[in-house]
């Protein structure tokens, strides 16, 4: 375990530092998705990225908690795959991400579920995230992926756009306290 | 002759007993002719006689006749015209401009650059000329006198030496294969329709100090074509209804790349989608195969005004589609830096095994990623590139003791993983260690270079990137890995990627540490990275090379205080390295730019012909004079403008040489920090 938990200088302050991993298909919108949750911006068009980013930000959960999430967002295409275990070994946490318009990107994303599951940390917290919700918006039939077909596959499943701000928002400082009290317990926890 | 009698005939008319009498020369008797070719001449001359005759009488006239004279503004860009521009191609003396440019070509057999002495004051003449020009469109009718007489001074300069010029003239050379005229080494800009109405702008030659400048004041199709040049060729319909305008877009490109497997498949182009090019693939393949199998590889061959130039390598075809004038040789460099980048995503044994398995296999898969990159480098290639046409890297320019602090650092910190640590900033090497016996190929620092000053992957993502690559230079058999750390280097110190945003990336501070084979080693080289970051902020060294990434390239004029020179190239062959001047004040378009580039590409050609051993090129034309220069320690190419005299040009070459001589260890990395 990398994290650490710190009590800071205030009494009854906390910090708290993760590791958290973005895997997914390509053009699912990784990249996009920690854009968002680090710098709120969107971009309409992005260059792939090339190898794995890493990316950190900080947030309050409370007036005496603060959780600092180091993020390596990841390429997904095929040749770097290899490269993976890399950053997931230590991960506290992996958010697999697709894409649900591409009925493909479920499969992929099933496959790093499969594959953390079996090879990461047995604390790992998985969240399984379906991006794009905004296209879906605009096109209902563009979708291809329902969200019950994802939640039959994960207990819940969150829906989120990287456009669109509020819903990714609450999607991450959802996850934020799930993972402060796993690691802070120590409770195994399964992922969404 | 039109023009030397025009010249003479404005002498002749008596204005030299006017207030512009400055100059020594007088009409040569052989010249004054009774003159019946006035209607064949281009109207500058003209109306420069006119002005010269009212400015003798009245002043006041002046500013109406000179006015018919200047430069239009530049008008928006015109998506409609673009059928009409085609249709100028191809059916000429259909259009009005056509006629009009009919005259022009006579003008250029004469008109010369003024080489003699006595124009030796058109330095402070042109700054005259540059406030008229400057002042023409604020309309301040005040200064244009200046202007005109500064034009009658330059006609008379082409009479009267002419002599001279003739000598100098038979130094040029034929140098490139497509179409390449002498007289327009800068106008092949616009490709081989040498006679393009639009790119003759004489007659605001000898009017405007920058003619590099003065071409984007001209409304032409041409000059907004240019700038259009990066625009995207969007995708054709399925319907196909928009098919002829794409293709007509995807024509009007100056420059193209398409890269296909041996059993044709597409792998990239530049511009156009698939259903646009999938038949000009196959074409190419065929004429490729069809040469193959008689066993005489087709290297490039001219069409439609277009080079193309073929490079197969293993499975591929490379082409490069081609209207700027570089010559074969050129283009071959541009073709094999994108095979590189090729072969840096996927290493050539991936390549051969892939190909082996499957013939017909669609490449662009394993390479989904990799086509930012490949368009970053082949729109460097279409601005024009010094690093690329010179093979050889710049360098920030910082002392030798400030240097050695950074490698000092460096060394320091590194570990055993390390294999090659780099500190870059905007695009100029600062500092390198290395191995002793591993050195760094020029060609792997371009891709590096290109994937983080050009593509905008990594900054886009923060910043901050863990990369695999292959550098072919140095190994093409394996990957490298990579880090990647970029630090602001605006003022607001910070390691902070968010006011990355405005500094563009003229200034950016990257910290590259490379290790051997060895993906595990990332977070050894993260804490390389955070200790270099930590030691170079408290030994000072950050602010220096932050202050000399914000102070920019010196300009030629303050490298060599006076000099007549505008731009320079100079590259140390030693060190595989290159130093040039800012493009400011002379260049600051892209415009500009690329026909400086283009010059310095046909200077390049011509003292690299195989056939030739040239040891210095002199080169004149109506927008500038230029001196290439080779000795087996150094390439020097350097630019001046079109009223420069000769000598001047070459002292401050030698001025330029000893500069460098004098700053080596600045300019230059000797050497670099060896472990």
């Amino acid at each position: 375990m990398t994290s650490r938990v710190s009590t800071g200088t205030r009494p009854g302050a906390r910090f708290a530092q993760f590791k958290l991993v973005l895997l997914g298909e390509s053009a699912v919108g990784k990249s996009s998705l920690v854009l968002r949750f680090v710098k709120d911006q969107f971009d309409d068009y992005r260059e792939s990225t090339i190898g794995a980013a890493f990316l950190t930000q900080t947030i309050s959960l409370d007036e005496n908690t603060t959780v600092k999430f180091e993020i390596w967002d990841t390429a997904g295409q095929e040749r770097y795959k290899s490269l993976a275990p890399m950053y997931y070994r230590n991960a506290n946490c992996a958010v697999v991400v697709y894409d649900i318009t591409q009925a493909s990107s479920l499969d992929k994303a099933k496959a790093w579920v499969k594959e953390l599951q079996r090879q990461a940390n047995e604390n790992i917290i998985i969240a399984l995230a379906g991006n794009k919700a905004d296209l879906v918006g605009e096109h209902p039939d563009k979708r291809a992926i329902t969200t019950s077909d994802a939640e039959a596959y994960a207990k819940g499943q969150v829906c989120f756009s990287s456009r669109h701000q509020r819903r990714r928002r609450r999607t991450f400082e959802n996850y934020s306290p799930l993972l402060h009290e796993s690691c802070l317990l120590n409770r195994p926890a399964r992922g969404i | 002759m039109g023009y030397d009698s025009e010249g003479s005939a404005v002498t002749s008319d008596g204005v030299n007993n006017t207030a512009i009498d400055q100059r020594d020369t007088s009409p040569l008797p052989g010249e004054v002719k009774g003159d019946s070719t006035i209607d064949e001449t281009v109207p500058a001359v003209r109306d420069l006689q006119v002005g010269a005759e009212s400015s003798a009488t009245s002043q006041s006239v002046v500013p109406s006749t000179i006015h018919e004279d200047e430069p239009r503004p530049p008008l928006p860009p015109r998506p409609g015209n673009l059928d009409l521009l085609q249709e100028g191609n191809y059916s000429p003396g259909s259009s009005p401009q056509r006629s009009q440019k009919s005259a022009r070509p006579q003008l250029q057999s004469t008109a010369t650059t003024a080489l003699s002495r006595t124009d030796i004051n058109t330095q402070s003449y042109q700054d005259g000329s540059r406030e008229t020009y400057a002042a023409s469109a604020e309309t301040i009718p005040s200064s244009k006198p200046v202007g005109v007489f500064g034009s009658i001074k330059r006609v008379k300069g082409l009479g009267g030496s002419e002599t001279a010029d003739s000598a100098s003239l038979k130094s040029y050379a034929p140098t490139l294969e497509a179409g390449g005229d002498v007289e327009s080494l800068l106008g092949e800009v616009l490709g081989a329709y040498q006679a393009r109405p639009a790119w003759k702008p004489l007659s605001t030659q000898y009017e405007t100090p920058d003619p590099f400048d003065s071409v984007i004041y001209d409304d032409d199709e041409a000059t907004v074509e240019f700038y259009r040049e990066f625009d995207e060729v969007r995708a054709v319909n399925p319907d196909g209804e928009n098919g002829e305008q794409q293709l007509v877009q995807w024509q009007s490109k100056r420059k193209n790349f398409l890269i296909l497997s041996s059993a044709g498949k597409p792998i990239y182009n530049r511009h156009g989608d698939d259903n646009l090019i999938s038949g000009y693939i196959g074409i190419i393949q065929t004429i490729i195969s069809f040469y193959e199998r008689a066993n005489d590889q087709l290297k490039g061959f001219t069409a439609a005004g277009a080079r193309f130039v073929i490079m197969s390598q293993g499975p591929l075809y490379l082409v490069a589609i081609s209207k700027l004038g570089e010559n074969d040789a050129q283009l071959r460099v541009q073709l094999e830096a994108l095979y590189m980048q090729i072969l840096s995503t996927l290493t050539l044994p991936t390549l051969t095994h892939l190909f082996a398995n499957r013939a017909s296999i669609d490449l662009r898969r394993p390479l989904q990623g990799t086509e930012p990159l490949l368009s970053a480098l082949a729109d460097t290639f279409t601005r024009g590139s010094p690093p690329t046409l010179l093979s050889a890297l710049e360098c920030l320019k910082i002392r030798k003791s400030q240097r050695q602090v950074i490698n000092d650092t460096l060394l320091r910190t590194k570990c055993d993983t390390l294999l090659y640590g780099l500190v870059v900033a905007s695009g100029r090497l600062v500092s390198v260690v290395r191995p002793r016996k591993h050195s760094l190929h020029p060609s792997d620092l371009q891709l590096i270079f290109n994937m983080l000053f050009e593509a905008r992957g990594v900054k886009a993502g923060g910043g901050e990137n863990w990369i695999p690559l292959c550098l072919p230079g140095f190994n093409k058999n394996g990957y490298l890995y990579m880090y990647v750390s970029f630090v602001s280097a605006s003022e607001s110190d910070g390691e902070e990627a968010d006011d990355r945003s405005e500094s563009g990336k003229q200034e950016e501070i990257a910290i590259l540490l490379i290790s051997a084979n060895n993906k595990e080693s990332l977070y050894d080289l993260l804490k390389i990275r955070d200790a270099v970051v930590d030691q170079l902020d408290k030994n000072g060294s950050m602010s220096i090379i932050k202050a000399a990434v914000r102070r920019g390239r010196s300009t030629a004029t303050d490298i060599v205080p006076g000099t007549v020179l505008r731009h320079f190239l100079y590259k140390s062959k030693g060190n595989v390295q290159f130093t040039m001047p800012s493009y400011e004040p002379h260049f600051t378009t892209m415009l500009a730019r690329r026909r400086l580039l283009s010059l310095y590409h046909t200077l390049h050609a011509s003292v690299h012909a195989k056939n030739t051993h040239l040891k210095a090129h002199h080169c004149i034309s109506h927008e500038s004079i230029s001196l290439a220069w080779v000795t087996p320690f150094f390439e020097l190419y350097c630019v001046a403008g079109p009223h420069a005299s000769r000598n001047a040009l070459a002292q401050s070459a030698n001025k330029v040489v000893q500069w460098v001589r004098r700053e080596e260890e600045r300019v230059f990395i000797i050497g670099g920090a060896v472990f």
